[in-house]
């Protein structure tokens, strides 16, 4: 092959003009975006640190930014009790909110890509909903997997759950061919079942249990603990190098489906895997802190408005921006009502829709 | 042998196959083939089976090679196809849809000194929409689209280069411009196929015309041997003079 090949080079020059002005004055205009798109990222980032060492520095408590961060760097600084505040509540909620932000973000931009759907997200597939409806089995009944302790068994089931429906809908695209359309209604189909099924359980449950589960299921920081940390950020750890590593073939996708296979994509494949990380990443952090909306849909769409939609870049804006509104909406959370901590997935809705709206109208004037 | 090969090919869709056995001639590199037909003839199908894209029995034979053989992977350095419709709801700019064709898999050529960026460029200028670069997709109307997403089969420099309705929506100049693009290629050593409704779009521009109908060839040649009033009457069920031009081309007047 190499003879044809070798013939193709010259092409260019064959044309008798002198093509590098406009080539390069575009090349470099392409490098300017792609710097400008850099800077934007770097943004993102500190905003995201930003908005961390906010809620670091929020909550009933006394103990504020400069105490706060103080007392990360230097542990003796802080007395018995504001060392607690800090070392056991403050840090884990707060890296927890960011790590969600960062797991359900991800997720929702993985998903909108595979299934190429901009409306698609953990929690409008259904994924939350079974979460939650795992979660009341546990809170409700009392039912969960044997052998699991009591304090893990909430979050066990919302975990189990999850990752069921996403299999279920890798189930669906496994039979059906890989139509995107079957697949997303499936998943709305999920999302009303167990939306009922929720609903249900709530009925017959107990004043007691009633009250838990409605809690549950507005999404919290507050149930947050090292432990809980850790697990998240080891399933962050697994999953985000390779929603990392898929860019090039999820952008292929993009060009249509046809074309990602012509050019040797085993879409099939690409797509469970694509799942699989979107069930991990989403079933971990639902479980920790309940169903948490607007995260997994905004934050994609803003990093995508914002910084374009090659994944390389896409992915890590995406993640940092579901981080920064998880962050900002769990300091409105401690700071709306004074004393009163509102549930973080009542808050984040509030918090990411000034940005979500005035991005989509300031394109909607420009376009 | 260089070139392509097609024998006894089966390939369809689920419960319906839509070639049932086709062979055609030997199809050559360095000119234009065009597959016409009616609609339901075989003629995407045939050329979705080539890009890999359905599953098929029998023989695709490129350069003594059978496609069918090949992993995924490894006829995507061969074949490039350009499918019919360009996706409308996309944020990526024309050149980075075009450099993720080319970095999504492995090419034949990969490293000749110019990066990914260089390549797409260049191919954004040989088809004169380097203008459009860094606009996002979902700004460009239907016809720059369609350039766009020819771009992104160029820019892998395929030895068998596949259009779906490369000019449907593309206005006269640009369709000149497409068909100079697809001819150098063609000289440039590739072979190519591409699907065209308009008869007389196919004599204007192809080498070679194939007729499709129901799966298998009904005839093939020149185009001035191939388009005639009687093809027309067999295959498409119409009554039709087909007026040789002075140019090479054919005009066709239907009666009735």
């Amino acid at each position: 092959m190499s003879s044809g090949s070798s013939l193709r080079g010259p092409i260019l020059q064959e044309e008798g003009k002198s093509p590098t002005v406009p080539l390069a004055r575009t090349a470099a205009a392409y490098r300017a975006m792609t710097r400008h798109r850099l800077v934007w990222l770097a943004l993102f980032a500190l905003v995201a640190t930003a908005a961390f060492i906010a809620d670091l520095g929020t909550g009933p408590s006394r103990l504020g930014f400069a105490g706060a961060l103080g007392g990360m760097l230097r542990p003796d600084s802080l007395s018995g009790p504001e060392a607690a505040i800090l070392w056991a509540v403050r840090l884990p909620q707060a890296i927890l909110a960011v790590l969600v932000g960062l797991a359900l973000a991800t997720a929702g931009a993985e998903m909108q890509t595979i299934l190429d759907n901009p409306l698609a997200s953990p929690f409008t597939l259904g994924v939350s909903s079974s979460a939650s409806f795992g979660a009341a089995l546990a809170i409700v009944l009392g039912v969960g997997i044997p052998g699991v302790p009591q304090t893990w068994l909430i979050s066990a089931n919302a975990f189990v759950f999850a990752t069921v429906v996403v299999l279920v809908l890798q189930a669906v695209v496994h039979r059906r061919g890989s139509g995107t359309d079957v697949l997303v209604l499936c998943g709305i189909a999920l999302f009303f079942t167990f939306n009922a099924l929720v609903a249900l359980t709530q009925f017959l449950a107990s004043q007691q249990a009633l009250q838990q589960l409605v809690f549950w299921t507005m999404g919290s920081l507050s149930r947050a603990s090292w432990d809980k940390v850790q697990v998240l950020a080891i399933a962050l750890l697994v999953a985000l190098p390779f929603a990392q590593r898929a860019a090039w073939p999820m952008m292929a996708l993009r060009l249509g489906e046809d074309r990602a296979r012509s050019l040797g994509i085993n879409v099939a494949r690409l797509r469970f895997m694509a799942l699989l990380r979107v069930s991990l990443m989403t079933s971990t952090a639902i479980a920790f802190v309940g169903t948490i909306g607007f995260v997994g849909l905004a934050g994609p769409h803003i990093a995508r408005l914002v910084i374009g939609e090659d994944h390389r870049l896409l992915l890590p804006a995406s993640a940092l921006t579901g981080a920064a509104i998880m962050s900002l909406a769990s300091v409105a959370s401690k700071t709306i009502l004074p004393g009163v901590l509102i549930p973080i997935g009542i808050v984040t809705a509030m918090v990411g829709l000034p940005v979500f709206f005035s991005l989509i109208f300031s394109r909607r004037r420009t376009a | 042998m260089t070139g392509l090969e097609i024998e006894d090919v089966r390939a369809g869709y689920r419960g319906r196959e839509v070639l049932t056995g086709l062979s055609l001639p030997p199809i050559a590199p360095g000119c234009i083939t065009a597959l016409v037909g009616p609609n339901g003839a075989g003629k995407t199908t045939l050329l979705r089976t080539l890009a890999g894209l359905l599953p098929a029995r029998g023989r695709l034979s490129l350069d003594g090679q059978n496609l069918l053989d090949l992993a995924a992977a490894d006829r995507a350095r061969k074949v490039a196809f350009m499918p019919q419709f360009a996706p409308q709801r996309l944020c990526l700019t024309v050149v980075e849809a075009v450099i993720a064709a080319l970095r999504a898999s492995p090419v034949e050529t990969p490293g000749d000194g110019r990066d990914g960026e260089q390549r797409a460029l260049e191919v954004l200028d040989r088809l004169n929409i380097l203008e459009l670069a860094l606009q996002s997709f979902e700004t460009l109307s239907g016809g720059q689209r369609q350039l766009a997403s020819l771009a992104q089969a160029l820019v892998r420099q395929p030895r068998l280069l596949l259009l779906d309705e490369p000019t449907s929506a593309l206005d006269l100049r640009y369709q000149q411009q497409v068909i100079a693009n697809v001819r150098k290629e063609a000289r440039a050593g590739a072979v190519v196929i591409m699907v065209l409704h308009d008869l007389q779009a196919a004599a204007a521009w192809a080498d070679m015309v194939m007729v499709l109908n129901e799966g298998r060839l009904f005839a093939h040649g020149t185009p001035r041997e191939v388009i005639t009033g009687a093809m027309l009457g067999q295959v498409y069920g119409i009554e039709a003079a087909v007026e040789q031009t002075t140019g090479g081309g054919i005009h066709i007047q239907i009666r009735g």
